[in-house]
């Protein structure tokens, strides 16, 4: 097992030398992406995140279903590429005129839905609506994964990111069951338990999420909360927002814009 | 509609090991109740097994971590929970709970045991003699004043050991019930239900060993005894069958956003073991079964094999409801719109034989320790009662 994320962090996070490095390990697949998330401000870094609050806002309104960011964070966070494990992935709901809800995430989307079977899957149906939606974890605020973790591997950051010590998780994967959306597996290479950290060790460097970076229409969007300017603060003070399963009190924070009802 | 599973969710990551956890955890609980209920509430028909299920709830509780600690991703830091605990985490609880249990059992397996030790020290030789004295810990004194004393921290050891029983199987349920992204695991009867379901088990498994042993052993099974046993089974299971007949009405009763996927899981997913095995075949026959000698007139050799029969149901309905449980609640969607599946491995880290091994494993510690502390005591033949004459 090599350095952790942690660590990584720790000797990153120690100068410029860091920022000047990691552009450069941006995969060179999504350089010829062109995103218009690139021209979001991230305006955290390690020395005043205690005052910032994240967030992430989806707009399920924009997404187009390219599963470009499914790929962009297996690459970026070296995630297992078979279909099991996914720090994030992209859910295509199509309902029909009586209402009756069709969900499918071939691959967890990391293909697109544009093939030819799948374009053809729904074609005798009378679809009245159909939107795609990315999915990634929540960032609890009351996070059910770190209350059930026997050995408190997994913690908040002061930032409020839900992040998994790969040296302290035994692999009991009560997490796994705990989290009611599903955004964690266990690593089969590394036996830990696994999950999206909005890209970590990117955001504590002023960067943006792998995903954010290589969405090519907006609809995932990453930012400071605390700070006015930012366009996730924007967004959620003038558009309606919803979190996935409001009920189960786990205060998410990420926010969809678009949330339909037969959204799980 | 379309099926429909979360793409992680495709592998069941609590397999047959934990399915093999609180059966064994169940065992353990019930059958230290039965002995209780000799050493605590003085039920004197239990006695001929008293001394046996002490020493079968302490085999199967030295068993029970095992397959925990197998399922682990990283067994190495399995100390990790004993460690730096995250007491929030009801799992964080079970090192101290099973610990502080097995001092308790072991303390009482001492001291009911004592006198046997005792004696085999003074009259054995060699590394016979060896073994016993150490086992002794140096004590020899077996007159009355001490075993008297002994008899009152048997009972004390046995009145706090109910308790505990109850802590670690009512802990196994929380685990379970405690989940609210589970549909079919969150409810608080979660903890109630494992806890009389580990008594049913406990006692059927002890009615089962029982009458076996005896048959090896050549002796007269205690009918008594057995009847006995046979009626806290019934009483215990009734009571276990109407919590787990009750959770699953109150849920379809309620019928929330889970429940047509709940509804899905018993009649097109788990029907056979959870219907069928842990209704059918693990609950309502045996309380059939058991209920048949009490009403009809029969031949005694008869009413026992009835018991027996039932008891060997009970316990493979336990088993059969641990499954549904572990697996079935694995089985739906997150999403609520579909199910994954899973179908146990021969071979490998949680497969069947590794199971198997483990499930075996109780039964060979349990005859180390019966052959070290032999558990069935001398019949001592009543006082013959002399006709009287005139």
């Amino acid at each position: 097992m090599g350095i952790t994320r942690r660590d990584f962090i720790r000797v990153g996070g120690l100068g410029l030398l860091g920022l000047t490095i990691i552009p450069g390990r941006i995969p060179t697949a999504l350089q010829d992406i062109v995103s218009p998330g690139t021209n979001q401000q991230v305006r955290t870094s390690r020395s005043d995140s205690k005052a910032s609050r994240w967030r992430f806002v989806v707009d399920i309104r924009k997404c187009i279903g390219c599963g470009r960011c499914v790929k962009a964070c297996k690459l970026e966070n070296d995630v297992p590429l078979q279909p099991e494990y996914n720090r994030t992935w992209v859910e295509r709901y199509v309902v029909n005129d009586s209402g009756e809800v069709f969900v499918d995430s071939p691959n967890a989307g990391i293909d697109g839905f544009s093939a030819d079977y799948l374009n053809t899957k729904y074609q005798n149906l009378k679809a009245r609506k159909s939107f795609f939606v990315p999915k990634l974890c929540n960032q609890c605020q009351r996070t059910p994964c770190i209350q059930v973790c026997p050995v408190g591997a997994t913690y908040h950051t002061k930032e409020g990111i839900v992040l998994v010590d790969r040296k302290a998780c035994i692999g009991c994967r009560y997490c796994i069951q705990a989290c009611p959306y599903g955004a964690r597996f266990l690593d089969p290479r590394l036996k830990v338990a696994d999950k999206c950290t909005w890209c970590y060790h990117r955001i504590t460097r002023g960067l943006l999420p792998a995903c954010v970076e290589a969405c090519p229409v907006g609809a995932r969007v990453f930012g400071d909360i605390t700070d006015p300017e930012s366009t996730v603060s924007s967004m959620t003070r003038e558009e309606p927002t919803a979190v996935l399963k409001p009920d189960l009190g786990t205060e998410p924070s990420v926010d969809y814009i678009g949330l339909d009802k037969v959204i799980r | 509609m379309s099926e429909f599973i979360y793409p992680n969710e495709a592998l069941v990551e609590w397999d047959l090991l934990i399915v093999v956890y609180p059966y064994i955890t169940g065992l353990v609980a019930g059958s230290f109740i039965v002995s209780s209920l000799y050493h605590v509430f003085g039920l004197t028909r239990l006695k001929p097994v008293a001394r046996f299920s002490l020493i079968t709830a302490l085999a199967f509780l030295l068993v029970c971590p095992l397959p925990l600690l197998v399922h682990l991703g990283q067994p190495q830091r399995a100390l990790e929970i004993f460690l730096r605990p995250n007491v929030a985490s009801a799992m964080s609880g079970f090192g101290y709970i099973w610990l502080m249990y097995l001092l308790i059992v072991i303390a009482e397996v001492w001291l009911v045991f004592r006198p046997d030790i005792v004696r085999r020290a003074s009259s054995s030789q060699g590394t016979r003699k060896t073994i016993y004295s150490a086992l002794s810990l140096g004590v020899s004194d077996l007159s009355e004043k001490s075993l008297s004393i002994d008899r009152k921290l048997i009972k004390a050891l046995a009145l706090t050991g109910i308790p505990a029983a109850s802590l670690l199987h009512g802990y196994v349920g929380f685990i379970f019930g405690a989940v609210k992204a589970n549909a079919w695991w969150t409810t608080p009867l979660m903890p109630i239900i494992f806890l009389l379901s580990a008594v049913v088990s406990g006692i059927a498994l002890l009615m089962v060993l029982y009458a076996v042993v005896t048959k090896i052993r050549k002796e007269q099974l205690d009918r008594e005894c057995f009847h006995s046993l046979a009626l806290w089974l019934g009483g215990f299971l009734t009571l276990a069958l109407a919590l787990e007949g009750l959770e699953v009405l109150s849920m379809a009763y309620e019928s929330d956003e889970s429940w047509p996927a709940v509804s899905r899981l018993i009649t097109e997913k788990i029907p056979i073991t959870y219907l069928g095995v842990q209704f059918g075949m693990g609950s309502l026959l045996p309380l059939l079964i058991l209920g048949i000698p009490e009403i009809v007139r029969l031949r005694e050799q008869t009413k026992t094999t009835l018991r027996f029969g039932a008891a060997v149901l009970v316990l493979i309905g336990v088993f059969a409801m641990r499954w549904n449980v572990v697996i079935g609640g694995q089985l739906v969607s997150k999403s609520l719109r579909g199910f994954s599946s899973y179908s146990p491995t021969l071979t490998g880290q949680g497969g069947i034989l590794m199971a198997l091994v483990i499930m075996l494993l109780p039964f060979i510690v349990l005859a180390l320790l019966a052959y070290l502390l032999p558990p069935w005591q001398e019949k001592v033949e009543p006082p013959r009662q002399r006709k009287l004459s005139f």
